[in-house]
């Protein structure tokens, strides 16, 4: 991994001039950097980081196992493109285990997302069954900790 | 009653640290941007914590054997085997302490009698000479120097030897300067040490935290084994300051002489943080790797922009402090760390509070996030540059 990308994960900042400042580069040679990363497309883009309690408290997430069939040529690969092109289709692996493919899907509200399992998803045909699991409550959301480790008032502002 | 009546000399003569007079100071100011914090910022690893966690929820919430658990023992031999090279008897040469501090403390008072002697290297950490005098000792300091970038410097030590020195006190990688000792040195030191029949007792706490070149351990050369004292523990590498717990390895002879005062003043280490010293040494080495490079980044952004400053800094080739030299500013270490902190709301802490040899140059801890290091960086930036208006304008009148 790059030192610019793992700059990048550590301080979850993407300003040039910032990450410029850090490295001890110059401002233009990290938005070249930035840019080739684009380009040959390590860098997929920017998403914020959100808890999902506070930035958007009524959207609904949930995971689905789903059991498909695959296909003679092309495998599981047609069938997971396909459902993952559905804009409620945040993620989508193909798993080992049980089931073959696990969706991570999100809505605005209960019902959207319901009638998108019901509807939309296990209708297509290949899809021989689904299971979904509704997500209650975060803890830790992309390597954040919603709950701050450390936070003491014995932290002491200096020490030997 | 005179409360003067009731508190002894040696104490009452003992100076406040200026580390402690700086607290008072930033602990007022909670929105300032501490630079003055010698402990990780890192969060203790999940897996250390929970072993310790695990051993509370086990109910083992005993007093353990004094020297420590047997099975704590038996890791830090078969670390300092690998780490530092010499192999020690878990049951006769380690014994667990309350962090290192504590292990200072009840060497010094096993070995030196009233009147005897001990060498120490300075700038250093702010314990050392006052644990001497708590001994009744005399503590002798030897400078390390800006011109060599506060590394051992074997030749001063010799030096500064006079009769009646009983012990070398040595701190490498050093808080607060970064200081370390080049094996060649240590060796010749060593060499000192045999011929002055001297007792070594080397704090190695940030040993893991070596950036340039190898760490070498003084009682790994030929020899020394038998005359060091070689002082660990899992506050800095491991970030567990608050666990409290330490070692000291070194001759049986010397260890039983600890082992008597640690029994009667302090029984054991307690036991959770014993459990979870046991984690760190046997699976957390990745995390100490992972930590230490984070460490090094920032070192040599905060140095890089200490220079850029024009407040002169070398490279600190091990812990997670950096020396910046304010000389160029034309103010002396504790003013520019208060007007500092009023102005611009950082804290860095004088040189001076780590002893006398510390003139002109502010401990600045890199063991902080790079938002606030940039950002603190910034404003000592700005800092600086007024500073140099205000000589200007002065130069000009």
């Amino acid at each position: 991994m790059s030192s610019l990308i793992s700059l990048l994960f550590e301080t979850g900042d993407p300003r040039p001039e910032n990450l410029a400042k850090i490295l001890g580069k110059e401002k233009e040679e990290i938005e070249q950097e930035l840019e080739e990363l684009h380009e040959n497309k390590t860098l997929l883009g920017w998403v914020p980081i959100l808890n999902p309690d506070k930035a958007d408290p009524e959207k609904v997430r949930a995971v689905i196992e789903v059991k498909i069939s695959p296909e003679r040529e092309g495998g599981f690969d047609r069938m997971a493109l396909r459902i993952s092109r559905f804009e409620e289709v945040d993620s989508c692996y193909l798993m080992s285990g049980g089931y073959d493919l696990l969706v991570f899907v999100s809505g605005k509200n209960l019902n959207l997302v319901a009638n998108f399992i019901s509807e939309r998803l296990s209708t297509i045909e290949g899809v021989l069954s689904t299971a979904t699991h509704f997500l209650l409550r975060p803890y830790k959301e992309q390597n954040h900790m919603l709950v701050q480790d450390g936070e003491s008032e014995g932290k002491l502002p200096v020490t030997p | 009653m005179n409360p003067e009546n009731f508190i002894a000399d040696h104490v009452k003569n003992l100076p406040r640290s200026g580390i402690r007079d700086f607290f008072a100071i930033v602990s007022e100011m909670p929105q300032a941007i501490s630079l003055g914090i010698g402990e990780p910022d890192f969060v203790t690893p999940w897996k250390i914590r929970e072993a310790s966690i695990f051993a509370l929820e086990k109910g083992k919430t005993s007093y353990t054997d004094n020297r420590g658990l047997l099975s704590l023992r038996k890791e830090i031999s078969k670390y300092c085997s690998s780490f530092f090279g010499p192999d020690y008897d878990p049951a006769s040469e380690i014994l667990v302490t309350v962090g290192v501090s504590e292990a200072i403390d009840i060497a010094l008072r096993s070995i030196l009698n009233p009147g005897d002697k001990v060498l120490y290297h300075e700038p250093c950490y702010v314990s050392y000479a006052p644990s001497v005098t708590l001994a009744f000792g005399e503590a002798i300091p030897v400078a390390t120097t800006p011109g060599q970038e506060f590394s051992l410097d074997p030749e001063a030590f010799e030096r500064a030897w006079e009769p009646g020195c009983k012990i070398l006190m040595l701190n490498f990688p050093t808080n607060p300067t970064g200081g370390t000792a080049e094996r060649e040195k240590l060796e010749r030191l060593a060499k000192f040490a045999k011929e002055k029949d001297l007792i070594v007792i080397s704090d190695e706490i940030y040993a893991e935290l070596t950036y340039e070149g190898e760490h070498v351990s003084i009682a790994s050369l030929p020899g020394m084994k038998e005359r060091t004292l070689l002082l660990h523990g899992f506050s800095k590498a491991f970030a567990m300051t608050g666990f409290r717990v330490g070692f000291g390895c070194g001759p049986d002879w010397l260890i039983e002489a600890m082992m008597k005062i640690h029994q009667y003043c302090m029984m054991c280490a307690p036991i959770l943080s014993q459990e979870a010293a046991i984690e760190a040494l046997s699976n957390g080495t990745d995390d100490v790797m992972r930590m230490r490079e984070q460490y090094m980044k920032r070192r040599d952004f905060v140095v890089r922009r200490f220079n850029e400053i024009g407040l002169n800094c070398h490279l600190p080739r091990g812990s997670f402090y950096a020396f910046p030299c304010i000389e160029s500013t034309g103010m002396n270490e504790i003013d520019f760390c208060h007007r500092l902190l009023r102005e611009q709301e950082v804290a860095v802490v004088p040189g001076t509070a780590f002893g006398n040899h510390g003139v002109n140059h502010v401990r600045a801890s890199f063991s902080t996030s790079y938002e606030k290091l940039v950002e603190a960086t910034e404003r000592i930036n700005a800092f600086v540059d007024c500073l140099d208006s205000e000589n200007n304008l002065s130069a000009a009148v």
